[in-house]
């Protein structure tokens, strides 16, 4: 294959912004608010990159970038750290896996894949934490986190949309 | 040299097997990463540096970023002070008028209770120093329930140091860095609380799961709570102080009874720790182990005495019709069942009294060997010289 269609992503824009914007927002919703006495919801945000880059294309930095960013929110949130690194790595290569399955699909069906990919993520969050505190997370706090984040997918897909067609060789 | 001039410039590998290779050195480090995580524990060693360096980078982020909504929350209030002033003075009446009732009735058991103390020579607990701090970021997700507050090493705030608002217990400590320290609420996953039932005794431990009602696991007996019922601290275990308001008991959509938290009812913005530290902790041990066995002389005189006064000079012949049990002290008073029984209810829950003023900042922390002496700001109460309680 000739690099010469090819037009290289930088990686700061695609990846380095991106975990950037992941980690301003989490810091934002960390704040202690309440709205009509209750809670703002805690949506990952960093589920925003996981499913967007997987779908892009794949990379060798990204899976590093979401070490990080889930490292982060592990620290920023007190959970164990590790457990949202590794919930967002195992999102993120199923999501690397049925790619080929994803690319060109309408925006109501990504949406639908996104909610599956957060699913994964929760539900592998849900795992580890079972096996680190041997008790059971509550399912229905489960359940709230997961509708506050799917209802992220615009950020997602507006991401796709701009990098998408970047690297033609992934196309 | 160049790229292209190296014997490795020919190789080509696929990106998307590079990427897995990747993804798979990535999985591995998160899954050392969790591995090699204690955050729950008591150890100050297992909080880790990069957590302590994390917390105190986020403290002031944090504190600047929730200072707006802040200032609106005590614009709103203001504004609402302002527009429901009338309606805020009448019920503060109606609710000074019960609150004077109860200061009577408060003020009447207070001298029964010294009273008892003072029979009994009851050694209560000492009084317990806190820290006001304002916690500054609040993760609510379902794997983590925490809490920073600015308040850290330099204000003697301990791991395992219990924290409050003002309607009741939020949770503890589980790290402290320099200006910071972690909260683990008692909604979370990893949240083990030993708690009682005030009506009834009955013992339990608040499981959090991550949602806004704690399971109470492990409850005994037939019927030991009731829907209503105020939970409170057992201090059993000696992490938590006795009596401490957790909430109230009621039945869960799943069937388990739950805690509706007291903390809940206000949101949680200042909170003091409670530098508390257990029995066990305030012991001298050096002192315990010094202590000196009474000389085999006294024989079977001596059964019995506590701390035998060394003034006395032993008896050249021991009397053999002075019994033991005579020797021993006692309370000039009724032994204590009696006096229990004789109020006809359960007893109380004597709660920690907590010290209404707040430590200088640049207080130095406690140390185990000094508590005993730093901590005892109220004279014990007057116990008869002689009286030592029989344990």
């Amino acid at each position: 294959m000739s690099l010469s269609a090819a037009r290289p992503l930088d990686p700061w824009r695609w990846l380095g912004l991106t975990s950037l914007q992941c980690v301003i927002l989490t810091l934002l919703f960390g704040a202690p608010m309440r709205v009509f006495g209750l809670q703002l919801p805690e949506p990952v945000f960093a589920m925003i990159p996981a499913f967007a880059w997987a779908v892009i294309r794949p990379s060798i930095i990204a899976p590093f970038a979401l070490l990080f960013i889930g490292a982060f929110t592990d620290i920023f949130w007190g959970s164990p750290v590790g457990l949202w690194s590794l919930s967002l790595l195992v999102a993120y290569g199923t999501v690397l896996i049925m790619r080929n399955m994803l690319v060109g699909q309408s925006r109501p069906m990504m949406w639908a894949w996104f909610a599956v990919a957060c699913a994964i993520a929760e539900l592998a969050g849900f795992l580890f934490t079972r096996l680190d505190a041997q008790a059971s997370p509550s399912l229905v706090a489960v359940f709230w986190q997961f509708l506050a984040t799917i209802l992220l997918y615009p950020f997602a897909h507006r991401l796709i949309d701009r990098f998408e067609d970047a690297d033609v060789r992934f196309r | 040299m160049a790229l292209r001039d190296s014997p490795f410039g020919e190789l080509k590998v696929p990106l998307a097997l590079t990427a897995a290779v990747a993804l798979l050195v990535a999985v591995v480090v998160a899954v050392a990463l969790l591995l090699s995580d204690r955050r729950e524990t008591f150890q100050t060693e297992a909080y880790g540096v990069t957590r302590q360096v994390g917390d105190a980078v986020a403290v002031p982020v944090s504190g600047a970023i929730a200072a707006p909504g802040r200032w609106g929350g005590v614009g709103l209030e203001n504004l609402r002070g302002y527009f429901f002033a009338v309606s805020e003075n009448r019920r503060l009446k109606a609710d000074l008028k019960e609150a004077r009732q109860w200061r009577d009735v408060a003020i009447a058991l207070r001298d029964t209770n010294e009273r008892y103390k003072t029979l009994l020579g009851l050694k209560t607990e000492p009084p317990i120093p806190m820290v006001a701090a304002r916690t500054v970021t609040d993760s609510r997700g379902p794997f983590a329930n925490t809490r920073l507050a600015n308040a850290g090493k330099e204000k003697g705030v301990k791991a395992g140091n219990p924290v409050m608002s003002e309607n009741g217990l939020v949770g503890r400590i589980i790290g402290v860095t320099t200006g910071a320290s972690r909260i683990l609420l008692l909604t979370d996953v990893a949240s083990r609380t030993p708690v009682m039932i005030d009506r009834t005794n009955a013992r339990a431990i608040l499981t959090g799961d991550g949602g806004p009602n704690p399971k109470l696991d492990y409850l005994r007996g037939q019927n030991p709570v009731k829907d209503g019922d105020r939970v409170l601290t057992s201090g059993d275990g000696g992490v938590l102080p006795r009596g401490l308001p957790v909430g109230t008991a009621v039945k869960g959509l799943d069937g388990r009874w739950r805690v509706v938290l007291a903390s809940d009812s206000a949101p949680i913005d200042f909170v003091r720790i409670l530098l508390f530290q257990d029995f066990s902790q305030l012991a001298n041990a050096k002192e315990l182990d010094q202590m000196t066995t009474p000389p085999p002389s006294s024989g079977s005189a001596s059964i019995g005495l506590v701390n035998p006064p060394p003034a006395a000079p032993p008896p050249a012949t021991p009397a053999p019709t002075v019994k033991p049990a005579a020797l021993v002290a006692k309370p000039p008073s009724p032994s204590p069942k009696p006096a229990i029984a004789s109020s006809g209810t359960k007893p109380a829950a004597t709660g920690p009294r907590l010290a209404t003023t707040r430590p200088a900042p640049a207080r130095k922390p406690v140390t185990p060997g000094a508590a005993p002496v730093a901590q005892a700001p109220i004279a014990a109460p007057p116990a008869p010289v002689d009286a030592e309680i029989p344990h």
